[in-house]
């Protein structure tokens, strides 16, 4: 997916940017109101991620104007005020979700997935490897034709192993990619997802394949 | 009842105390029933009187024996006044020295409903207390005075006397002020109401009239003949001895008519005053007062006679009975009498 | 300790009542003085008049003097009161009648006009008018002093029953002074009691100054409020500026160590770095949440006094709440199954909020994944929402010490939390004048329930 990162502060922007780039998406960063004008004028963006208080104005005052201009990007607004009444304005101005800063990654990829699944722009994502056809937006596999359903975790295990198949990924960095860092988890955990996953797989050319004392990889037959 | 009767002690001559003052009569009403207490009068009533009541007294009391000592009013002062005799009650008509032993300090204060219930004039403060309304009258014999009428007023009485003085001549009696306290009463009273006591003086002064130390003499006197007219005498004692005479006539002047209050006072140092104020309370009341009237021959304290008989002047109870007691004032007055009364 | 200060009423009435009382006692003295004085000067009078009537009556005479007491002089004597009367007429120093042991006056020398002078007598006290004269004895001067007493038993009756009255007048305009002391008590405090009923009366979020009609005397009573106030609405402005800056100050740098945490998690090969990472990445977790309920508890605290009152729809309320922790609820694989009938509270639509989702915070927090949080809201007096998880429960904990501030469940260590939660649930109950209870769940888990006061 393609970011347009709309954050003043260049040590959060420089790291949020990171971060997403990490899980393959393509960020660009604007610091400003103008920057950010700047950069929807050049390309088109999945999503908006903005922040409120900026250099050169309101976030909100960007919104409003995004909004009235026929522009329907996607857009969260990502602020370090809680308060209620701040979330109700956002939302109100079509804002499409509202997350608190510090937050969760996978907390905010969830809700981008859900704010994308609404708009229903979903096929573009869609993925093919060995047989299998996969969506992440409204976690849907398709197997040989047969629909089948992936729970979260299930899904998010998923995407982890196809965003880099024949990757050997280690229990530790699927573990920190699936659960919270406030659950503390064994790794038996992962083995009950990866089993389950590998149910949900059969009948497809792919499979998780468990490479010992390294961790798991996905592969073609 | 009768037994009671018969064992009355009549002791004459015989003092109540030790005493000195001299003693008429003493009684003893034993007590009808154990007795337990003593109830002691000094009275000047006589107690034929007054024993009707007594016995009346004692039915109500069962336990109560009554010493009853009769004395004269100048007696009975003394008694009280000089002597320091002990009694329970002091029964007397003499207003004034009553008075004065009230005035004096010598009469204990007392109060119940029944004297509560006296008309202002029948009582001095909560010391002295009359029971008994007597008048002061003219007896005359219709027979003494042939065909003249009776008179009505002093006046007349004075008219009459002028106009036929012979007929009078030694047939008047009246008291002899000097030696009768109630007749040194009336003739000061009389003195005070009006000037016609001293023109009545001086005519009965010219008739060489009888001087009296006590009605019942006066009355024995007109009813033997030998008075045809007696001037200031009870009306109490003169009403039923006369009621069956058709001779005697008893006037009630119309210009005035004094009437004396006969007093009882509980004296200060009593050895029971609960009782003579017991005694006193039944004197008062309504039975007591029937007694009074129809057995004693004594008229009750009675304010709506008194109002019924405009000419009826009740003597006052008040300290002005105590100026003729004053020994220079009681000198100027008898000089005045006898003078009054020797001037021919 | 402090005693408390009187109320301005009683005191008031306290004051005009002791005004009321003196005013009565010195009503009293005054009436009884004056009357005793009257009683003694007419006493005076009867017995001065007496006494020269008396001496009137003084003759001389070549035998010695002579005298013709007045009848009426006594007996008037005897009409004003049934007193004892004593008399004593003294020539030439000796008694010449009456009684011999009555005082002479205390200064010799009686004048012709009346002296009058109290002494006791007797058993008792007695009242003396006395006057000098000189008579003619054999053409020879001779004084004469002449002394009428009287006992004052009368004029006691009369002092005593003046007394009495007196009493009865004084005790009378006490009681008079003491109702319209009552009166005037209210009438003087009516202003002071509108204006505190008028600022009562005032909506929660009413700071404006005051601004109704009172006496001059209430003048600076209503300045020294209005300035309070303006001082009370600035520092509540500040703290609430403040409490929302020190959040969005606290939360751009947590911001940064997170996603920086991340990277370096994702880039580092050893395990040891990569535990102390994650460590730092649930400590900055904990602040963030920290940082979120102490916001909101300061929004709970600052808005309890001035709560705002409007209707709140609780359904669609609650639905909005499920919705944003969807994303969050689906991390774990848990169901959040709404069921809810319409229902509409007067109440801070805020505050609600905020305890919402500090319970559906919490739920979510304390389940294990792929469980189901009921969140069910039931209509009534009092409205009834529920938010049941099928977490560890309270393992036997009194659920009044889990929502004291700070206090957190002995079985939560290891979650992540500042146990701030559920007293903020705790005081937005308290503050619409509902309540909060935890309880077991039938079948495991917890129950929390707010209740609050339908509209």
């Amino acid at each position: 997916m393609r970011f347009l990162l709309v954050e003043d502060n260049p040590d959060l922007a420089l790291s949020v940017a990171e971060r997403l780039r990490l899980d393959g998406h393509a960020v660009d960063p604007a610091a400003s109101l103008t920057e950010a004008g700047d950069c929807l004028a050049a390309a088109s963006y999945d999503l908006i991620l903005l922040d409120i208080s900026l250099p050169d104005g309101d976030g909100r005052d960007f919104l409003r104007r995004e909004r009235r201009s026929g522009r329907d990007t996607p857009i969260i607004v990502m602020t370090a005020r809680a308060e209620v009444s701040d979330r109700v304005d956002v939302l109100d101005l079509g804002a499409d979700d509202y997350v608190t800063k510090p937050f969760d990654f996978a907390e905010l990829e969830a809700r981008c997935r859900a704010v994308l699944r609404r708009r229903g722009n979903a096929l573009q994502t869609v993925q093919h490897y060995a047989g299998l056809t996969f969506n992440p937006l409204n976690a849907s596999l398709v197997v040989a034709g047969e629909m089948r359903e992936l729970r979260n975790r299930e899904l998010r295990l998923l995407e982890i192993l196809l965003a880099a198949p024949e990757r050997i990924f280690s229990k530790a960095q699927i573990c920190d990619r699936l659960f919270s860092y406030a659950e503390s988890v064994t790794d038996n955990a992962i083995e009950v997802y990866v089993a389950r996953l590998r149910k949900k797989l059969e009948g497809s050319g792919a499979r998780i394949e468990t490479v010992r004392g390294l961790g798991y990889r996905l592969t073609a037959e | 009842m009768r037994a009671a009767l018969l064992a009355l002690g009549l002791i004459l001559g015989i003092t109540g105390s030790a005493a000195g003052f001299t003693v008429e009569e003493e009684v003893r009403f034993p007590a009808p029933g154990t007795e337990r207490r003593e109830l002691t009068i000094l009275s000047t009533t006589d107690t034929g009187v007054l024993k009707p009541v007594i016995e009346a007294f004692q039915k109500r009391f069962p336990d109560v024996e009554v010493h009853y000592t009769v004395a004269n009013s100048q007696e009975v002062f003394a008694a009280i006044h000089d002597e320091g005799a002990t009694f329970d009650l002091v029964i007397s008509s003499a207003m004034d020295l009553q008075m004065k032993l009230a005035n004096d300090g010598f009469a204990a204060s007392y109060r119940s409903a029944a004297t509560d219930a006296l008309p202002g004039w029948a009582h001095w403060q909560d010391r002295l207390f009359a029971f008994a309304q007597e008048n002061v009258v003219l007896i005359a014999s219709r027979r003494a005075l042939g065909g003249l009428s009776l008179p009505q007023t002093r006046r007349d009485l004075i008219d009459m006397l002028r106009d036929d003085p012979e007929r009078f001549r030694g047939r008047i009696g009246t008291y002899d002020p000097e030696l009768s306290g109630a007749g040194y009463l009336f003739a000061t009273q009389d003195a005070r109401q009006s000037d016609s006591f001293w023109r009545l003086a001086e005519v009965m002064g010219g008739l060489a009239p009888r001087l009296y130390t006590s009605s019942n003499a006066m009355i024995t006197d007109l009813k033997q003949g030998r008075l045809a007219l007696a001037y200031n005498v009870l009306g109490s004692y003169a009403g039923p001895r006369l009621a069956s005479e058709d001779d005697a006539a008893v006037v009630e002047l119309e210009d005035y008519t004094l009437t004396l209050l006969r007093t009882g006072l509980i004296p200060v140092g009593a050895p029971d005053p609960a009782l003579g104020g017991g005694f006193l309370d039944f004197l008062l009341s309504a039975e007591g007062r029937r007694l009074v009237g129809e057995e004693a021959g004594l008229p009750p304290i009675d304010e709506v006679a008194l109002s019924r008989g405009p000419h009826l002047r009740p003597m006052r109870l008040d300290p002005g009975l105590l100026v003729f007691l004053d020994a220079i004032k009681r000198r100027a007055f008898l000089e005045e009498w006898a003078a009054a009364l020797q001037q021919n | 300790m402090r005693r408390a200060p009187l109320s301005l009423r009683l005191r008031l009435v306290l004051q005009l009542l002791g005004i009321a009382a003196v005013l009565a006692i010195v009503l009293y003295f005054t009436v009884r003085t004056v009357a005793v004085q009257a009683a003694e000067a007419s006493q005076d009078g009867v017995l001065g008049a007496a006494t020269l009537a008396i001496a009137e009556s003084l003759q001389g005479g070549d035998d010695g003097v002579s005298v013709d007491l007045p009848y009426e002089a006594f007996s008037i004597l005897g009409s004003i009161s049934a007193d004892r009367v004593f008399y004593r007429i003294d020539a030439r120093g000796l008694t010449l009648t009456g009684y011999d042991d009555l005082p002479p006056p205390p200064e010799a020398g009686a004048a012709v006009t009346p002296v009058f002078y109290t002494s006791p007598y007797r058993d008792t006290e007695v009242r003396i008018a006395a006057v000098a004269r000189m008579v003619l004895v054999a053409r020879k001067p001779v004084p004469v002093l002449v002394m009428v007493a009287q006992t004052r038993q009368g004029q006691e009756a009369i002092a005593q029953r003046v007394a009495q009255r007196a009493a009865a007048i004084g005790l009378g305009s006490f009681v008079l002074a003491a109702a319209l002391s009552l009166l005037t008590a209210g009438s003087v405090l009516g202003p002071i009691n509108r204006l505190a009923a008028a600022v009562a009366r005032r909506g929660p979020q009413d700071l404006r100054a005051v601004d109704h009609p009172t006496p001059v005397e209430l003048r600076p009573l209503i300045t020294a409020l209005n300035g309070f106030i303006a001082r009370l609405r600035g520092a509540l402005t500040r703290t609430e500026t403040f409490i929302a800056e020190a959040a969005h100050h606290i939360r751009t740098p947590l911001a940064t160590v997170r996603a920086r945490a991340e990277i370096a998690l994702r880039q580092s090969q050893s395990e040891e770095m990569r535990e102390s990472l994650r460590a730092v990445i649930r400590a900055v977790e904990e602040s963030s949440r920290s940082a979120g309920q102490l916001l909101d508890h300061a929004t709970v605290v600052a808005r309890s006094d001035r709560l705002a009152d409007e209707s709140v729809d609780l359904a669609k309320l609650l639905a909005a709440q499920a919705d944003a922790f969807l994303p969050t609820a689906d991390l774990k694989d848990l169901t959040l199954r709404v069921t809810a009938e319409p229902a509409r509270v007067q109440g801070d639509r805020a505050l609600i909020e905020a305890a919402l989702r500090n319970l559906i915070d919490n739920a979510i927090k304390y389940s294990p994944p792929e469980t189901t949080i009921d969140l069910t809201l039931r209509p009534g007096d009092p409205v009834l929402i529920e938010v049941a998880d099928r977490g560890r429960g309270l393992s036997g904990q009194k659920p009044g010490r889990l929502t004291k501030r700070f206090a957190r469940g002995e079985n939560a260590r290891d979650v992540i939390g500042s146990g701030l939660g559920l007293t903020i649930v705790a005081e937005v109950a308290s503050a619409h004048g509902g309540r909060f209870d935890l309880t077991e769940r039938e079948g495991g888990g917890t129950c929390a329930r707010l209740y609050l006061p339908s509209a």
